[in-house]
């Protein structure tokens, strides 16, 4: 890791020296504050991309190699065995299937509960408004794991401790800041007179939802619903807390994992809970940027 | 259009509407006739949009009742609502294409396929738009999307069309061009119109009548001609054309300017002597360089207008604009008088009768 991002300042350095000869070909003299500006940035760029890609790469490394010994910077022989233990092992097929059912019901329930809030929050002004609508993100303000066990204690009473409402529940909370700002956002990007158009035309105000505001709004709810998947899936404190011992998720089950095993399996499953997330996010990504909706919300 | 459809007149009967604490539209009354194409005329913010809304049912009137075809109306929703309306962004969906745009209304009404697409592709040549009957709006120009929304009002056969300032966004060439499609259409297909502008011009070059309005209220309402000539308060006559304004006296040899030049005027609302404001159109006052007996005046400036000339006048004192013949010669000195005047009293037109008599 330090090696690689001693590389990254040594690049950012060159840069930086030959900036001055490179820049007269430029359209403008460059001022020298202009020149150490751009150099800056340049290191910048390069020890973000180290510390978002580094990690990455160090865990697809581990995941496939043997014996490694610390002063080493390569690994001395490569091998699948970690594969084949954490293919190998049922309890951790069980928490892959139970990762992909919670997901998609937290998903959807999320935004049952979520869109129409969402819509409210952007068409109406009711007393509270805002109010409502920051502390939202108070759920995400405070340490998790403190809100997680006072729910702890009311699920106890009302014998949701190890049960797949209480799991789905704990999971829900993660969402709710996605689920409603991103759409909320969404819903206020789309004119009104466009919804008042359609009722002109003859649409009563619930077509008018599913015809002109819903579809215009999809990339933003088709985002917060990718984002709510994933951090359903990745939810691990309130999941252990409330699933265990029935539902233990892929998250969850890193937990055991580490604890009994080396760190080239948990680096396995690591890359296997990361599958999800690259597969949804360049969904994302195409959908919401190449597609057909985006070049319709070109217009003036 | 496809079918023949019997035009309907709408009434506005003493309409009030209060928004945010103010009153925006108060106790207003407007008819219009069947198959005429009404301008509502005014400054920003007296109240234009939120008339238009109220009719197309975007907005419930606080008092009174809005009629189409003598029933009221004033308690339905847009969607119930026999009005379309064009918006002033037009309001496209930006997901559908220009068929689908167009089609939408009758699409929710259930008609068979074959109609459907008769009836859509009637409205697109009737603006003239075939071409571009599979694109997305973000893919055509502003002038085209602008047609595309009178389309998508029009192929509904509505009885009362609704546009609302539709020509803003356009540029000027554009705007004339569009302005007159509309007027052609409307009078080809005998609708119901009720236009929102604040441009006099446009106002003044496509309407049957013109409502003018100030503060919520309707000042004057007239076709454009009466408008132009006989403006019923001293508002209408400085909103709708351009106007020279003074105060002073008349009396048996002319109007005294409060400046002290005695000007003579050939035809005036009123003869009765008295204390006036005179209001007197660029184009009504004349000018001569030979002493036939007008006032005395200075050429301040001279601006070339094209086809006609403007010229700013010293009169005693008092400024004039007068529109003269682009190739008078300059001159410093010239001698005025009004070929026509109207007069105004605490804003209000003092008329005499319908012809105006003439005083020396
Ligand atoms: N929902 C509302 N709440 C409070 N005030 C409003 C509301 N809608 C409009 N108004 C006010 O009513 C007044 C008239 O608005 P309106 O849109 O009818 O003006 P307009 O004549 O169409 O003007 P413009 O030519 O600028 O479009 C404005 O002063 C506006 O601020
Ligand atoms: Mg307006």
């Amino acid at each position: 890791m330090s090696a690689i991002e001693q590389q990254g300042v040594a690049l950012g350095g060159l840069e930086q020296a030959e900036l001055p000869v490179a820049r007269p070909t430029r359209r403008r003299m460059p001022t020298p504050r202009a020149a150490v500006l751009r150099g800056l940035g340049f290191v910048f760029v390069v020890a973000l991309l180290v510390f978002m890609v580094g990690p990455l790469v160090w865990l697809a490394v581990r995941a496939f190699s043997g014996i490694w010994q610390y002063p080493r910077f390569w690994p001395s022989h490569w091998t699948l065995q970690w594969w084949r233990t954490v293919f190998d092992d049922k309890s951790l097929g069980r928490s892959m299937k139970l990762s992909f059912e919670f997901a998609p019901v937290v998903t959807v329930a999320s935004a049952a509960i979520c869109l129409p809030a969402a819509y409210a929050f952007s068409r109406f002004n009711f007393p509270g408004r805002r109010v409502l609508l920051v502390s939202l993100f108070a759920t995400n303000a405070f340490p998790k794991i403190g809100l997680y066990i006072s729910m702890a204690g009311v699920f106890y009473s009302l014998n949701l401790m190890g049960t797949f409402l209480g799991v789905v529940i704990v999971q829900l909370i993660g969402t709710i800041v996605f689920m409603t700002w991103i759409p909320t956002a969404a819903f206020s990007a789309i004119p009104r007179s466009l919804e008042e158009a359609a009722r002109d035309v003859g649409a009563g105000p619930l077509r008018v939802f599913f015809r002109v505001t819903f579809p215009l709004a999809a990339p933003g709810i088709f985002v917060a619903m990718i984002l709510s998947f994933l951090a359903a899936f990745d939810e691990a404190q309130g999941t252990f807390l409330v699933g265990i011992p029935n539902y233990i998720t892929m998250p969850t089950e890193m937990y055991t994992l580490v604890l009994n095993y080396p760190e080239q399996a948990a680096a396995v499953f690591s890359i296997l809970l990361a599958i999800p997330s690259v597969v949804l996010m360049s969904l994302a990504r195409k959908h919401v940027m190449g597609g057909k909706l985006a070049e319709g919300f070109q217009i003036r | 259009m496809t079918d023949a459809q019997t035009p309907a007149g709408l009434l506005i009967d003493r309409v009030s509407k209060d928004l945010g604490g103010r009153t925006i539209v108060s106790d207003m009354q407007l008819e219009v006739h069947a198959g005429e194409l009404t301008c509502l005329l005014g400054p920003s913010g007296c109240g234009k949009t939120t008339t238009l809304r109220m009719i197309g049912g975007f907005l419930q009137p606080d008092a009174g009742a809005i009629l189409i075809d003598g029933s009221d109306i004033s308690r339905l929703p847009p969607e119930k609502r026999p009005t379309a309306m064009v918006f002033q962004n037009y309001a496209l969906w930006p997901h559908m294409t220009v068929f689908k745009n167009v089609s939408f209304g009758l699409r929710l009404r259930k008609l068979p396929k074959a109609e459907i697409r008769e009836r859509v592709e009637n409205v697109l040549e009737l603006v003239g738009l075939t071409h571009h009957i599979h694109s997305y709006p973000a893919r055509i120009s502003g002038g085209e999307q602008q047609r595309v929304a009178l389309a998508r009002a029009l192929v509904l056969e509505p009885k009362v069309l609704l546009l609302d300032e539709p020509l803003s966004n356009l540029d000027a060439k554009l705007r004339v061009r569009v302005r007159e499609d509309i007027r052609e259409i409307q009078q080809r297909i005998g609708i119901t119109t009720i236009f929102v502008t604040h441009d006099q011009d446009e106002a003044l070059s496509l309407s049957d009548r013109i409502a003018v309005m100030s503060g919520g209220r309707v000042e004057q309402y007239a076709d454009p001609r009466t408008l132009y000539r006989h403006p019923a308060t001293h508002f209408v006559a400085s909103f709708v054309g351009a106007m020279n304004f003074y105060t002073g006296t008349l009396g048996g040899d002319g109007f005294r300017l409060a400046g002290g030049a005695q000007v003579p005027v050939d035809s005036l609302s009123s003869r009765t002597p008295g204390e006036y404001e005179i209001g007197v159109r660029p184009e009504d006052v004349t000018v001569s360089s030979n002493g036939d007996g007008g006032a005395e005046a200075s050429v301040v400036r001279e601006i070339q207008r094209g086809h006609y000339k403007e010229l700013v006048l010293d009169v005693g004192g008092d400024e004039m604009r007068a529109f003269v013949a682009p190739d008078l010669p300059a001159v410093d000195r010239l001698r005025v008088r009004f070929s026509r005047g109207v007069l105004y009293r605490d804003g209000v037109l003092q008329e005499q009768s319908e012809s105006p008599v003439a005083v020396r």
